[in-house]
Formats: structure tokens, C-alpha cells, sequence
């Protein structure tokens, strides 16, 4: 579904991505871990489109088609989706109508009528009793004045009202407390399906605990240094990220080794 | 035109408004005598700094002489298509009643042309006309009043209470091109009177014309008077106007001014807040792009103590639109206690679309809260990021964020009709029809 090939990616003279590769099939979940400042966040605004990155080499394909060649909302009207690590505050808007519009520029994308409004009242009104959120927040402006929790929250609502082939979840674990991601986690695994796949970022093992991986990737400086199954993420936790970081390949410019401990 | 065409106007005009009673000719030639002297302003003078009325001053206007080719379909577009409003229309300058419609009015409220109300002599017009605080310091005020033909006479009289808004609508169209009308609007209230006026400039197609009015509003003790000004002029027209009010004891004046017309434009919105307990809100929206000229200026005097003013002027600018902001507050050495908060923001679409915005505070009180903020910015990119992400196209994204702008101060606007017919107009005025309630 998913085909990165030695993905390099700059802000300004700034490499941040150092050659990524990675490859993600349907009805896979996989994990991307490394300590801050790796580039965890850079990998998935690429991939969603972010203009203020440049791909200075390399590849990534989705569903066989060249992905970096689309505006973002193509990417995300062919079911690419980003739980964005901090959500952004858009005063002015309702939530309500933000979905909505959301929702029918995706099917008009793929040439359907906009749906029935009472329709899609219907559906967010479930799709938020599966992030168990209060209906109020649909009349209040995107994001603005929420809690980190209610706009970590609001994304998996997003995410779960538009149904997207394949999501990435930015840190949407962290600043949760338990309670809050055991029902993030639930959301999520109630949309996995045979023909989606999840790309879950985090800095924590615990949330993996609730969505359990397939893969885990270690990102170092830009490079992914270390592959696995969900095993490794335990073997994280345990010892943390210095023994991966430092064990980077030697051909790391020097400095980049340490660059985000 | 030059200043001596206008005298010449006034000339001639005399001859011709011989009906009007005795006490107007004497107000009328000292304000023609005040404008032979001082002419038109430069930007030399403070006020004018950045707006030049030479495009005004160098053309050609004659009198427009009322008449037109509007009919009821053509204010369709103009109206906010409510019954039980009370809409009084005037045509090129003139009140036109097969135009006009009475509303559901509480007894005692007068809503008429001022022209009958002069040739009737009423009172109270006699005892208002003219009285507010200033008006003969300008020179636009100056020519109105020396020029003035007709124009709305609102009196809502003690204790009365209009539900639905008055809109008094001037329309302009072809058959007034390169014509000059200067109406003339009075609004007299009693203790406790509660109204909402909208007060419309509007053309039919886009000829090239200039109107230049005055609205004269006296809120009075403890009474409300919310004061809609929609300056929807033809895209070629001049417009200069501006609006006196005087406010008493506990009063409170709501303004609105919602502008989006003219090729060059000045707002001119002043209060003073005379006595203890007053309070006003004055906010606004203006929407220009191509090469529009669009210019507000705000006054609010704080004469006594006690007065609470709140000010939020939006602004969006598109092509090469120039728009000013000049928000004065002068608190004087009597007004303690004074709450004073203004605040202009802007939207700049374009690189070449520009904005001056000056904040004037000038404070001769030592107990007193005043604050004041502008800004210019562009969209935010991270949230046009964040839309384009779900799914939005970027042409639409920014629509949604440049509507979001505008609609925060739209919002302000208690009267629901009213309301949601600016957040139309606001959206149509950049990005076509868009669904309601996005906000
Ligand atoms: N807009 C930006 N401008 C400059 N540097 C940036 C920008 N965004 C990220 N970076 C830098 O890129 C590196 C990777 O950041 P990021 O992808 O946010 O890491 P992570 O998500 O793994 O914590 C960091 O050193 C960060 O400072
Ligand atoms: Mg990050």
C-alpha cells in the first residue's frame, strides 16, 4: 500500500529525513519510535503534503501511484490520513461544519452526491460515542480553547468520520492519560479493517500495549536504525533509546549520532 | 468640481427649496460659507492623511434631481426580504414611497422622509437638525448640510420599543450617473426607546456617482438604539459619510458598519458619550479588493465618567484594495472611570493589498482603563495545511479560513435577520455562496 524508498527531506538547507525506507502492506499497524527530535513528525508531514518540506530524494508510493507528486487534499481524498501531533485551532469554524465539509469533498472526490444531512448527523453522532465525546463539541470552532486531550480526541473523530485507507497517528498517545488513550486505542482498532493499515508514531511503549504492531521502527537523526516485530518497542522501554542511537551506522555524519538525545 | 461649482449649486438649490421653513436658510448658508472658506480636505489635514479626495473634489457631479428606474424587484437583492420591517427607500436622493413599505410600528414611532417632515415644520426637527456636537468642522458635513434635500426623519418616543429593524435604503442607479445626492438622515429617540436602524447605500448596475451623507442619532437617557450601516455602493461610486450620535445618561448605541463598495470610500463614525453610564460598541467590517479605496474613521468621546466603549473593526483586503483604519478615543480630564477597549484586525489576501491602521488614544484622565490592538496578517498557513489535509481543496480552504475571519465580528450582531444577512453578503463578497453555518 505504502512505498518509501530513501526518502530525504530538507526544511530550508536543513536535511531532516537521511534516506527513509519502509514499506507498509494492508491490514498492517506499524510503529515508528525514536527519541525527540528524530524526525518522526517530518516522515508524516511528508507524507500528508506539507509545503514547508522539500523531498530532496528518494520516493514514496501509495497504492502503486507516486504520492509526492499530489497536493495534500488528494492525499487525503485517496484515504490518506494524519492525526496531526498538535491539532490546529481554526476560530470561526464549527467543528460541525468542518467535518462535514471534510466528508463530502472526499466523496465528491470519488464522484458521490454529498450525503444527507441527517445522515451524516447520524454517523457523527455514533462515530463520537466511539471516542465517547460530548455532542456539545460539534457546535464549538475547531479545536479552539480544547483541552491537549479534547484536540488529541478530536482527531481520532476526524479520523473515524472520514474512514481513511491509511492513517498516521502522530503522538496522538501523548499529554493522554490512561483512560483517555485506552479509548483512543479502542477507536482505533475498532476501524482497523483487512484493507487499511495504521502507522502509529509515539515516543511511549504503553500505547502499544492497547494497539499491538506488526512492525516497529526505530528512527534516529533522520534514519530508521533498527527494525522489528512489537518486541522491540519492549526492549525500548527496558533500555531505552541510547544503545540504538549510538550503535547508528557509522556512516552518520559526525554530531547526527547524538543529535536528538 | 470645483469648490465655486458647489457654491454655485447652493445658488441655484435656494432659488429652487424656497418650502423650506426660515430656520434652515441661515443654517444652510453658514455651512456653504464654512466650505467656500476651507474647501475640501488635502492630506495635509490629520483626518485625511491617508485617503485623497481629489478623485471627489476634481470631478464633475451635478445635483442628483431624484426620479430613477427601480422597481421592487431590484430591491430584492438590497433587502434583508423581511415583512414587518419597516423600509423606507429613497432613489437617487429621493424618498420614494411606491418603493417604501410600513412595518408593524408601535404607536407614537415616526418613520418619514425628513423633506415632508420640513415642509410639515415638525418640532422636534427644528429642535434637532443640526445640533449634534461638531458637524459644522467638516467639510463633506459642511456641504450636506448646506445641500441636503431629503433623508430619513426617525423618531422613536419614549418607553417605545420597535421589534423588527427600520431600514432606511438609498439606492442609486444609471439614470443618476455623475449625479451628487447628499442625504440627510435624523433619529430622535425618547427615555428608554429601544430600535434597530439600518441605514443602506446600495446602486443598481455600477454607474459612476457620489453620495454624501449625514445621519444625525440623539439616544437618550437609557435608551438602545442598534445602528446598522451597510455602504454597498456600485464599485465606481464616492462615498463619504458619516454618522454624529450623542448619547445620555445610560445609554447604550450599538454601530455596526458593514462595507464592501466604492471606489473610494470614507466611513466617518462618531459618538459622543455626554453623560454618566453610557455605553458603545462600535464594530465593523470591511471587505475591498481590485483597486478600492476604503477608509473608516471612528471618534468616540468620553465626556463624562463612567462610559464603557468596545470597538472590533475587521478588515479583509484583496488585489491592490487600500483600506484605513483611524480609531480615535479622547477621554476628557472629566471622564474617570472610563472602559475603553478598540481593536482592528486584517486580512491581506494579496501582496499588493494594503492597510494603514493608527489607533489615536488621548487620554487627559488619570482613572481609566483603555487598551487598543491592531494587527495585519496573512492566512495562516498551518491551518490552511490542516484543511488541506482533510480533504479541502486550497481555494477553499483559504474561502473558509478568510470567512472564519469575518465572521467572528459579524457574529457580534444580535439581530438574527440581520445577522445571518450580512454573513451572506460577507461570504459572497469573496468566495461565491457558501452553505450557512459554518460558524
Ligand atoms: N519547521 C521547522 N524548521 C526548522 N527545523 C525543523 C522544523 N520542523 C522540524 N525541525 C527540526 O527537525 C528535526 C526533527 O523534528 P521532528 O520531525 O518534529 O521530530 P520528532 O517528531 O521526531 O520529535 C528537529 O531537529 C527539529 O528541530
Ligand atoms: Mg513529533
Amino acid at each position: 500500500m505504502l512505498e518509501i524508498k530513501d526518502l530525504h527531506a530538507a526544511i530550508g538547507d536543513r536535511e531532516i529525513l537521511k534516506g527513509i525506507s519502509l514499506s507498509v502492506a494492508t491490514g498492517e499497524v506499524h510503529a515508528i519510535m525514536g527519541p525527540n527530535g528524530s524526525g518522526k513528525s517530518t516522515l508524516a508531514q511528508v507524507l500528508a503534503g506539507h509545503p514547508g518540506y522539500e523531498v530532496t530524494r528518494g520516493s514514496a508510493t501509495y497504492d502503486g501511484e507516486d504520492l509526492l507528486a499530489l497536493p495534500p487534499e488528494e492525499r487525503a481524498q485517496k484515504g490518506l490520513f494524519l492525526a496531526f501531533q498538535y491539532p490546529v485551532e481554526i476560530p470561526g469554524v464549527t467543528n460541525a461544519y468542518f467535518l462535514r465539509a471534510a466528508f463530502n469533498e472526499i466523496r465528491k472526490s470519488r464522484g458521490q452526491d454529498e450525503i444527507d444531512p441527517m445522515d451524516f448527523r447520524d454517523l457523527v453522532e455514533e462515530r463520537l460515542r466511539l471516542v465517547d465525546m460530548d455532542p456539545d463539541m460539534l457546535s464549538r470552532a475547531v479545536n479552539a480553547g480544547f483541552s491537549g486531550g479534547e484536540k488529541k480526541r478530536n482527531e481520532i473523530l476526524q479520523m473515524a468520520v472520514l474512514g481513511p485507507r491509511l492513517a498516521i497517528l502522530d503522538e496522538t498517545d501523548s499529554g493522554l492519560d490512561i483512560d483517555a488513550l485506552r479509548v483512543v486505542a479502542h477507536g482505533v482498532n475498532s476501524l482497523r479493517r483487512p484493507d487499511n493499515a495504521t502507522i502509529v508514531v509515539t515516543h511511549y511503549q504503553r500505547l502499544l500495549n492497547y494497539i499491538v504492531p506488526d512492525q516497529v521502527h526505530v528512527l534516529a537523526a533522520g534514519r530508521i536504525v533498527r527494525s522489528g516485530g512489537k518486541d522491540l518497542a519492549l526492549e525500548l522501554e527496558a533500555k531505552g533509546y541510547d544503545w540504538l542511537v549510538d550503535a547508528a551506522p557509522a556512516s552518520a555524519p559526525a554530531g547526527v549520532a547524538g543529535a536528538g538525545v | 468640481m470645483t469648490v465655486q461649482s458647489y457654491v454655485d449649486a447652493y445658488s441655484a438649490f435656494t432659488r429652487d427649496h424656497g418650502r423650506n421653513p426660515a430656520w434652515l436658510l441661515p443654517v444652510r448658508r453658514a455651512a456653504i460659507e464654512r466650505f467656500r472658506e476651507r474647501g475640501f480636505p488635502t492630506t495635509h489635514d490629520e483626518d485625511w492623511h491617508f485617503t485623497s479626495v481629489a478623485p471627489i473634489a476634481g470631478a464633475e457631479f451635478a445635483p442628483m434631481a431624484g426620479g430613477g428606474d427601480v422597481d421592487l424587484a431590484d430591491l430584492d437583492a438590497l433587502s434583508f426580504g423581511q415583512t414587518g420591517w419597516t423600509q423606507l427607500v429613497f432613489v437617487n436622493g429621493r424618498y420614494t414611497p411606491e418603493l417604501s413599505s410600513a412595518g408593524t410600528l408601535p404607536r407614537g414611532v415616526e418613520v418619514r422622509s425628513l423633506a415632508a417632515a420640513l415642509r410639515d415644520d415638525v418640532p422636534l426637527v427644528r429642535e434637532r437638525l443640526g445640533s449634534l456636537a461638531a458637524l459644522g468642522h467638516d467639510a463633506f458635513v459642511a456641504l450636506n448640510t448646506a445641500l441636503f434635500v431629503d433623508g430619513a426623519f426617525v423618531h422613536i418616543p419614549a418607553n417605545a420599543i420597535v421589534e423588527y429593524p427600520i431600514h432606511l435604503l438609498f439606492v442609486t442607479d444609471a439614470g443618476a450617473a455623475s449625479g451628487v445626492s447628499h442625504p440627510r438622515n435624523l433619529i430622535v429617540t425618547g427615555r428608554n426607546a429601544q430600535a434597530t436602524i439600518v441605514e443602506s447605500y446600495a446602486a443598481v448596475g455600477d454607474p459612476v456617482y457620489f453620495t454624501n451623507p449625514v445621519t444625525e442619532v440623539a439616544v437618550a437617557e437609557n435608551a438602545h438604539i442598534t445602528h446598522l450601516r451597510m455602504q454597498r455602493e456600485s464599485e465606481r461610486a464616492f462615498h463619504v459619510g458619516t454618522t454624529q450620535a450623542h448619547q445620555a445618561r445610560h445609554s447604550r448605541y450599538t454601530s455596526f458598519s458593514f462595507a464592501t463598495g466604492g471606489a473610494l470610500s470614507r466611513m466617518n463614525i462618531y459618538t459622543a458619550l455626554a453623560e454618566p453610564g453610557a455605553e458603545v460598541t462600535l464594530n465593523g467590517l470591511y471587505m475591498a479588493d481590485g483597486s478600492q479605496h476604503l477608509d473608516h474613521q471612528t471618534r468616540i468621546e468620553h465626556i463624562a465618567p463612567n462610559c464603557t466603549s468596545h470597538e472590533v473593526y475587521k478588515g479583509v483586503l484583496d488585489g491592490a484594495a487600500h483600506a484605513v483604519f483611524n480609531g480615535k478615543v479622547y477621554v476628557h480630564p472629566e471622564a474617570q472611570k472610563t472602559d475603553g477597549k478598540q481593536t482592528n484586525n486584517n486580512l491581506l489576501l494579496s501582496p499588493d493589498a494594503h492597510v494603514d491602521t493608527k489607533p489615536q488614544l488621548e487620554i487627559f484622565a488619570d482613572d481609566v482603563k483603555c487598551t487598543h490592538g491592531a494587527t495585519v496578517g496573512q492566512l495562516d498557513e498551518v491551518a490552511l495545511f490542516y484543511l488541506r489535509s482533510r480533504g479541502l481543496a486550497l481555494e477553499e480552504a483559504k474561502t473558509l479560513l478568510t470567512y472564519a475571519f469575518a465572521a467572528d465580528v459579524v457574529q457580534r450582531i444580535d439581530d438574527l435577520t440581520v445577522r445571518a444577512g450580512l454573513e451572506a453578503l460577507a461570504r459572497e463578497r469573496f468566495v461565491g455562496p457558501m452553505p450557512a453555518s459554518v460558524g
